[in-house]
């Protein structure tokens, strides 16, 4: 009954994961078909790699940035979402969309957004008179100003999935538990911060961690936008990983670096379950 | 300690409606207890959050010790509401969960366990001020409702059908805890439920609502033995009081004072009854049947009697009501009228 579920994960799980793993201790590269044991090396030249550093910092500082823009913003959307008005249902239409559309079209919409010649938003700082013509900032091409737009870019890709889970969880409140605080002369922030937000954990943790393992193993949005420049600057371990390995031809490299992921993986797998766990409980 | 004073309070939900509540005048007094009563969807509920402050009126004022409060938040209003829900927050203990209105209103954090250990003892829920609301029996958490509505010693109480998540057992006891804590608190309270029992077993007044109308304010007493309409008539009462048209009026009179014919006082009423059910409900029996002759033939009547025994599926019997017992009540406004002489034949 299992084998289907069974088999598909042995051909398309645990195969490429096991190759990884032969990978990163040998010295296979593109277009040659001889291969070496080589311990440890690949690991211990690419912790000398400056590049690796940054695309590890580069992969928590997304991770964990773009997760408390999208808990922010989702909180802010879903309360003003709570209540009913006039166009309600387009504009949660409309807010969903990114999570609807391909990411690599988002991407590449952003890129163009982003551009350094036809940027929309520098287009907008010159007619503003904010921005000289010409001197307008290179929000690809400086790695300050990339990182925040690569950043921005995830925290927009995640946005809706995480308001609509955060908009189900705030109607899931019983309408008392709010009314009764107001009685008990709770004011707004009270009642967001001591009451509902704190009702709401368990569903806001699913959200964070599917948000961390989306934008941690999401390679799209940083290949399309900066492809990992200027300077590297940008790069995050699945796209190194794939700069270095694919095409870079170093197999071996990409798979080393790419089992960096692993453990972060496995431990924020394990929160997964446990929250689905006592989800399933309570 | 205050005074609850409503005027011309309408509350419409949607434009061109009739009301959920309409034109309500209602002043109560000093520590009363007053019970809202009514059929569900007869605006008692609306016409108390709107006190509470949860649901704007459409027009209208409410008083609360002298001073509108219609543009006061709820918090403003020196109220507490027990929800019938208890709507306690399950993530805090039951400590927290008593001492929210304290932290809510910023009163100085020293005094809270003092506070909190008062109105726990009160209630007698000392031993569960650890617990979460998840690992408490109903009656439990609604006893953490009532405390936490007591802590903070608010002006008014509001108590929207505290008792009616509770199963019959508890719910008497219950009835009877709360009676006593209202006493030994002494907060003027207004409470809603569609449970006469309740209603009668603890309101100083009862006021009688549906459809948004006031049917009758009054004691106990004055709903039950002098029903303003026939809708108070037929609501308080189980059976309810038996109505027949008699010419331009209606004649009501409790099942309670429909009884065989020898045990009755003189100046009484005399009718042919046709036993057509009983039923025998431990301390008392409900007789149901038609009248037979003159011009109430085929009327459906019931009747409680202490004791039916010598009663029998399709007798015939001579039952009588005394002529004080009689109601009269409008043909066309159905309101209560001056008693006067009818022929019955």
């Amino acid at each position: 009954m299992f084998s289907p579920a069974v088999l598909y994960i042995l051909l398309l799980v645990a195969g490429p994961f096991l190759l990884a793993v032969f990978y990163a201790f040998s010295d296979a590269r593109i277009g040659n078909a001889e291969m070496h044991f080589v311990g440890l090396e690949n690991f211990r030249s690419i912790l000398q790699s400056p590049s690796f550093r940054v695309a590890i910092r580069n992969s928590f500082i997304f991770t964990i940035c773009s997760q408390i823009v999208v808990l922010v913003g989702a909180h802010i959307l879903a309360i003003s979402l709570e209540n009913t008005f006039r166009g309600r249902g387009v504009i949660r239409f409309l807010i969903l969309l990114p999570w609807v559309a391909p990411i690599a079209l988002g991407a590449i919409g952003w890129k163009w957004i982003l551009d350094s010649i036809y940027s929309v938003i520098t287009w907008v700082l010159v007619a503003a008179h904010i921005y000289k013509p010409f001197s307008a900032p290179m929000w690809l091409g400086e790695p300050r100003l990339a990182i925040t737009s690569v950043l921005l870019v995830h925290s927009w890709r995640m946005l809706p999935f995480a308001t609509v889970i955060l908009l189900a969880g705030r109607t899931a409140i019983p309408k008392d538990i709010p009314e009764a605080a107001a009685v008990d002369g709770a004011g707004f922030w009270s009642t967001e911060f001591q009451i509902i937000v704190p009702m709401m954990r368990p569903i806001m943790s699913v959200a964070v961690l599917f948000g961390l393992i989306f934008t941690f193993t999401d390679m799209t949005v940083v290949y399309i936008l900066t492809a990992g420049g200027p300077f590297d600057s940008t790069q995050t371990l699945p796209s190194l990983a794939f700069a270095l390995g694919i095409q870079g031809s170093d197999l071996a490299a990409g798979a080393a670096i790419s089992l960096f992921l692993v453990p972060l993986l496995v431990i924020i797998a394990y929160f997964m379950l446990r929250v689905a766990h006592r989800a399933e409980v309570t | 300690m205050a005074v609850v004073e409503t005027r011309d309070l309408t509350k419409i939900f949607k434009e061109g409606q009739i009301g959920a509540v309409n034109n309500v005048n209602l002043e109560t007094r000093e520590g009363e207890f007053l019970v809202f009563l009514g059929p569900s969807g007869s605006g008692k509920t609306t016409l108390l959050r709107m006190i509470a402050g949860l649901e704007t009126p459409t027009s209208g004022e409410i008083l609360i010790g002298g001073r509108v409060v219609n543009d006061l938040s709820p918090r403003d209003r020196r109220i507490a509401m027990v929800f019938q829900s208890y709507a306690l927050y399950p993530h805090l203990s039951v400590y927290k969960n008593i001492a929210f209105p304290l932290k809510a209103q910023k009163v100085k954090k020293g005094l809270h366990k003092e506070k909190v250990e008062w109105a726990a003892s009160l209630l007698g829920i000392s031993g569960l001020l650890d617990r979460k609301p998840r690992e408490l029996s109903g009656g439990e958490r609604q006893r953490v409702a009532l405390a936490r509505a007591i802590v903070r010693e608010p002006a008014v109480f509001l108590l929207d059908e505290p008792l009616s998540n509770l199963d019959a057992k508890l719910r008497a006891s219950a009835r009877e805890e709360l009676e006593r804590f209202h006493r030994r608190v002494g907060t003027t309270s207004i409470y809603v439920t569609h449970d006469q029992v309740e209603a009668m077993a603890m309101g100083d007044r009862v006021m009688v609502l549906n459809k948004g109308v006031v049917h009758q304010l009054g004691t106990p007493t004055d709903v039950y033995d002098n029903p303003a309409d026939t809708f108070v008539a037929t609501f308080l009462g189980s059976p309810p009081m038996n109505l027949v048209e008699l010419g331009d009026v209606i004649v009501g009179f409790r099942p309670e004072h429909f009884r065989p014919a020898s045990a009755s006082p003189d100046d009484s009423v005399p009718f042919r009854f046709k036993v057509e059910n009983t039923e025998y409900l431990g301390s008392e029996w409900i007789v149901s049947g038609t009248l037979i002759g003159g011009k109430l033939e085929g009327k459906e009547i019931s009747s409680r009697l202490g004791s039916a025994r010598d009663l029998h599926l399709g007798d015939i019997c001579n039952f009588v009501v005394p002529r004080r017992e009689l109601k009269f009540f409008d043909r066309i406004t159905e309101k209560r009228v001056e008693p006067r002489a009818l022929s019955w034949q």
